[in-house]
């Protein structure tokens, strides 16, 4: 096609498309189709939690689960978890997180198989294996006790930007651990997804819970 | 034996929480370009003296500390020493390095072969109308309170606290900026080349800047609610009521960053009482005199009379 006749992307004599134009509809075309699928994505569903998407990086640890076994985040892979980090004497924040939890997780009925609760003691010292055994599954079968040395421990807690600090120990040896209070949830690929927290209503949990499965 | 120990026990708060080889990589280039300049002028016969070259230092190891050190996870876990890393790092270090006038005598410190790059970089015809812009007073007022503004939008902070790549721009942000902004404000006019900024806009950005963050820290003191949920939810560093914290940090933002637009106010007068003729100062090439602060204030009274 001679560069002169094309006009606008047509031939300026017998106005059929040339092949200038072919292209740059061609490549319009491709731009509506790749905003359409943009917004598809967009059009996910919202969360009611809080969003915590691309800011905190994926699952990925090594520490000892509570039958003993050294566990990895590819262990959970395929689950969506829920990371959670306190100690077994924790006097109300943890028990009260977790039972929320533990609500959240029965209203999802048969799909509460497919999450996870990770719980990751900031007191390896006091909580064994067998401890975190009991104290997690108080709560239900998906939550697992988690623990490592102090130098995993502080590396996890850089990762995920949580700090715990043990105060000095009583006249009986007894003593509190300050830490975070979040709940991070991670979908099935690992992806740092959501925040939660003992304040959230469980049935928003349960929702939003629900939605990330269906999601994938 | 007492004092060995307590100094032993706190070098490990003297390694860095996370290691970033750019802010080491930086500051240590920075000190060996000072220090380089310095022994090069020395052996010229030119000596800066004590206060100069101690208070340029002094901000460069304040910048280094306050990233580099146990203190960074401090500020990421409390917010009053969040506020405090802020004022470090926008505005008492960058206000100590630049009122210690070390252009010159970094410029010294670039290796011959490289001089002429530096030169030549400051005129490249993409560098020069960004060059241009940024300084401007009022778009590098705005650009210093913005920033302030920017990081402390609570949705921003929340992102900036939890992604590690965020809070290091921000920290960053916060750095370069402060640098910048103090040498516009602070160095002598005819140290300045041909964008010099006068001193009469300079006083009108620093009373405003002034303000605009004085209304910001009162905000923050005196808002009831809890506007930075992230350090509940990343747990404080230590046992501290999330109010009182709120509230110290809002002080921290109030107070002293006003003081400091004050002092910069009052080393704007100075300039322009004493550096009046543009021959005078530590402007262009250095010589002997010009390099002396004490040459300068002789100088003074003569610029002073012709005025």
């Amino acid at each position: 096609m001679d560069v002169r006749t094309d006009v606008g992307g047509r031939d300026w004599r017998t106005g059929a498309r040339t092949s200038r134009g072919r292209s740059l509809l061609g490549a319009l075309m491709l731009a509506a189709a790749a905003l359409a699928a943009l917004a598809g994505c967009a059009r996910q569903p919202a969360f009611k939690l809080q969003s915590i998407n691309g800011l905190l990086p994926a699952l990925k640890f090594n520490l000892t689960d509570d039958d003993g076994r050294p566990v990895t985040a590819q262990d959970y892979r395929g689950d969506v978890v829920l990371l959670y980090f306190g100690y077994t004497h924790c006097p109300d924040v943890c028990p009260a997180t977790l039972a929320m939890l533990s609500q959240a997780l029965k209203g999802l009925g048969a799909s509460a198989s497919k999450v996870r609760v990770l719980f990751v003691s900031v007191d390896p010292q006091r909580d064994t294996t067998a401890l975190l055994k009991r104290y997690a599954g108080y709560f239900g079968p998906q939550f697992i006790g988690l623990r490592g040395d102090d130098d995993t421990l502080t590396r996890l807690a850089k990762r995920y930007r949580i700090s715990y600090h043990r105060d000095p120990p009583d006249q009986y040896g007894n003593y509190a651990v300050e830490h975070s209070s979040a709940v991070f949830v991670f979908d099935q690929k690992g992806r740092a997804r959501l925040l939660t927290g003992e304040s959230d209503p469980p049935a928003t949990v349960t929702q939003d819970l629900s939605r990330l499965i269906a999601s994938n | 034996m007492g004092l060995a120990t307590s100094i032993a026990s706190f070098i490990p708060y003297l390694a860095p929480w996370e290691f970033s080889p750019t802010v080491a990589l930086v500051c240590a280039a920075t000190a060996a370009l000072y220090i380089r300049g310095l022994a090069a002028l020395r052996q010229r016969g030119v000596r800066a003296g004590f206060w100069r070259p101690f208070s340029f230092l002094l901000g460069l190891v304040l910048i280094y500390g306050s990233l580099q050190t146990y203190f960074d996870f401090l500020s990421q876990h409390m917010f009053w020493v969040h506020r405090l890393q802020h004022l470090v790092l926008h505005h008492l270090a960058p206000f100590l390095m630049i009122v210690a006038a070390p252009g010159p005598i970094l410029r010294q410190g670039i290796p011959a072969a490289w001089r002429g790059a530096e030169q030549g970089l400051w005129h490249r015809s993409a560098v020069r109308p960004v060059l241009k812009l940024l300084q401007n007073p009022w778009v590098a007022g705005f650009l210093f309170v913005g920033l302030v503004y920017f990081w402390l939008i609570p949705a921003i902070h929340f992102g900036a606290m939890l992604d590690a790549d965020r809070y290091r721009l921000m920290n960053w942000s916060m750095a370069v900026d402060g640098v910048f902004f103090w040498w516009l404000m602070l160095t002598p006019r005819s140290a300045q080349g041909a964008a010099a900024v006068a001193y009469g806009p300079r006083l009108t950005v620093l009373v405003v800047t002034g303000f605009l963050q004085l209304f910001l820290g009162a905000f923050i003191v005196m808002d009831k609610g809890i506007l930075y949920g992230v350090y509940g939810i990343c747990g404080r560093a230590w046992a501290i009521s999330p109010l009182v914290d709120q509230q110290v940090g809002g002080c921290l933002t109030w107070i002293p960053p006003a003081m400091m637009s004050l002092l910069g106010v009052l080393v704007v007068i100075h300039h322009a009482l004493h550096d009046s003729e543009p021959s005078t100062a530590l402007a262009g090439p250095v010589t002997a005199p010009a390099m002396m602060p004490a040459a300068v204030r002789a100088a003074a009274p003569a610029a002073v009379a012709a005025q």
